[in-house]
């Protein structure tokens, strides 16, 4: 099996979709630590992602990762809107002119998009931000495709990790971010942009299954 | 929420509007969200382009003009604007010497504008640099946090970067001194109450009648620590002392803001100037201008921020010069 880009749409609507529902979960996440928006910016760029989609259909996953990128850039604002941005439009640079992604080529995209991330946020492991659930959710794919597991499995080790990196924040004190002017005050919480990257690859692990 | 609005959704788009409505000389982008003085683009300036969240005005809507922005990119209350309104900006204020950025310290800003310069580089060529303003002496370690916040510093910057790029100074010299006054100067801010985001419709936080916020920032965040309400001339100290701890600020002429929050009479103002005063006299700094007046607010937020600047002849010189913008104006 590859990821086409009817793949990678479905993928794309469904996590719209996750995001909307959770919407008042990641925005209390984000009050107790943050700026109070994160749900609120995430369901109003996921939405004009959709509409995006709808209405210009791209051809190879390359374009739908520009699409998806530019839209999150310009819809979201923030701190999330450049950082998940920069991760579609890695994605896409990186899937190149492909017609559909293979699971090394999945995984190539995917982590250009994590580096794309870590190059944009200078956040590292540790740090109480969405790399902290990204980072391990790439290792996890990595590795598993490494083994001969299928695209499928692979995703499914990456989601099982992203939700594993996502509850490693909750005892952290965050160092990037708006988190970060609350020093100790910052821990026994869960940084809103780990959950948000659980989703994603939840989300991805769902539609390839 | 009792508000002077017409709804929370609207609030940015009509405030443009009336600013249009009340400057016809400045240029309105309604589609970008960007406010222009109304002859950019100046051919052979330097462009200076601000931005940021909206609910800090007159920052920086009000800073633009004759010797100061030429362009200023307004966000969502509280939340960074996007990489394309300032690429948009970027491209129509280049009168062929380059752009210069002005960036208040937070994460989502910076991001925004450093996606904004990648961008105009890959497109159009002009050249852009960038100063990131972080003047805010609450934040004291900087190792494990994201640096020290832009605040009240952003507002003599853009006055004195504005005037030295209205006299024609080119890119490199209008970015080395944006540098400069950043180094020179510091800032503290207290809150008495917090402040309400129109799209939240209640206070960002609880604040007792009698207790206060050392140490805030711009966006109703918490401050440093949470004190009793003292009177104004303990409150100048804990704000003065931590800035004169920061920097040797001794015996160089210092230009000195005493900003409004956005919920604070000027007679109150003007009871915390006179307390700051007689701080600085006492601790030797020699104040060679004053402005006192909401010019960096936290919407109705109540209390107000100190920023000490440490000038010389040519800061001096520059803060001087004509400016003729809907929030600050002489020379002209």
């Amino acid at each position: 099996m590859t990821a086409t880009v009817q793949t990678l749409t479905n993928w794309l609507l469904s996590f719209r979709d996750v995001v909307e529902e959770n919407k008042q979960w990641l925005t209390e996440l984000d009050s107790a630590i943050g700026d109070a928006d994160h749900g609120i910016n995430m369901a109003r760029g996921m939405s004009a992602v959709a509409d995006k989609l709808t209405a210009t259909a791209p051809a190879t996953p390359g374009e739908l990762g520009k699409a998806v990128g530019m839209t999150l850039v310009t819809t979201v604002g923030g701190a999330s809107g450049p950082l998940y941005g920069t991760f579609f439009l890695r994605f896409g640079v990186a899937a190149g002119t492909a017609e559909e992604l293979d699971a090394p080529g999945l995984g190539a995209a995917l982590r250009a998009g994590l580096d794309g991330v870590v190059a944009r946020g200078k956040g590292e492991i540790g740090d109480k931000t969405m790399v902290d659930a990204m980072a391990p959710a790439l290792d996890a794919y990595d590795a598993a495709v490494a083994s001969g597991s299928s695209i499928a499995e692979a995703a499914s080790a990456a989601a099982a990790a992203a939700a594993a990196g996502r509850d490693s924040t909750v005892p952290l004190v965050a160092r990037k971010g708006r988190a970060s002017y609350l020093g100790e005050r910052s821990a026994d919480h869960m940084d809103p942009g780990s959950a948000s990257t659980a989703f994603l690859f939840a989300t991805l692990a769902e539609t390839l299954r | 929420m009792k508000k002077l609005i017409n709804s929370p959704e609207g609030v940015v788009a009509d405030a443009l509007a009336g600013i249009a409505a009340a400057h016809p000389g400045l240029k309105i982008d309604y589609a970008n969200r960007v406010i222009y003085r109304g002859d950019s683009p100046v051919a052979g300036k330097v462009g200076l382009i601000s931005g940021g969240g909206s609910g800090h005005e007159p920052l920086h809507g009000g800073f633009v003009g004759l010797g100061m922005l030429d362009a200023a990119c307004a966000g969502e209350v509280f939340t960074s604007p996007t990489p394309d309104q300032m690429l948009a900006a970027t491209k129509a204020v280049d009168g062929g010497a380059g752009v210069l950025h002005i960036v208040k310290n937070y994460t989502g800003d910076v991001m925004n504008f450093e996606m904004a310069a990648e961008l105009a580089a890959a497109e159009t060529g002009v050249a852009v640099k960038s100063i990131v303003v972080n003047d805010d002496v609450a934040v004291q370690d900087s190792l494990y946090t994201a640096g020290r916040r832009g605040v009240g510093l952003t507002v003599l910057l853009e006055k004195i970067v504005g005037a030295a790029a209205e006299q024609g100074r080119d890119l490199d010299s209008v970015a080395d001194l944006a540098a400069k006054v950043n180094s020179l100067g510091r800032s503290m801010g207290m809150a008495l109450t917090s402040c309400i985001v129109p799209a939240a419709g209640k206070p960002t936080f609880d604040l007792p009648d009698d207790q206060m916020e050392i140490g805030i920032g711009i966006h109703g965040e918490p401050g440093r620590h949470r004190v009793p309400l003292a009177p104004a001339k303990e409150i100048a100290a804990q704000l003065v002392e931590p800035i004169l701890g920061d920097l040797d600020f001794t015996g160089a002429p210092a230009i000195v803001m005493l900003n409004g929050m956005g919920g604070s009479p000027l007679i109150e103002l003007y009871v915390m100037y006179g307390e700051v005063k007689a701080i600085l006299d006492k601790a030797g700094v020699p104040v060679a201008r004053t402005l006192v007046g909401n010019y960096i607010t936290s919407l109705e937020m109540a209390g107000c921020s100190v920023t000490v600047l440490k000038a010389d002849d040519e800061l001096l010189g520059l803060w001087d010069a004509p400016v003729s913008t809907p929030a600050l104006r002489w020379g002209v």
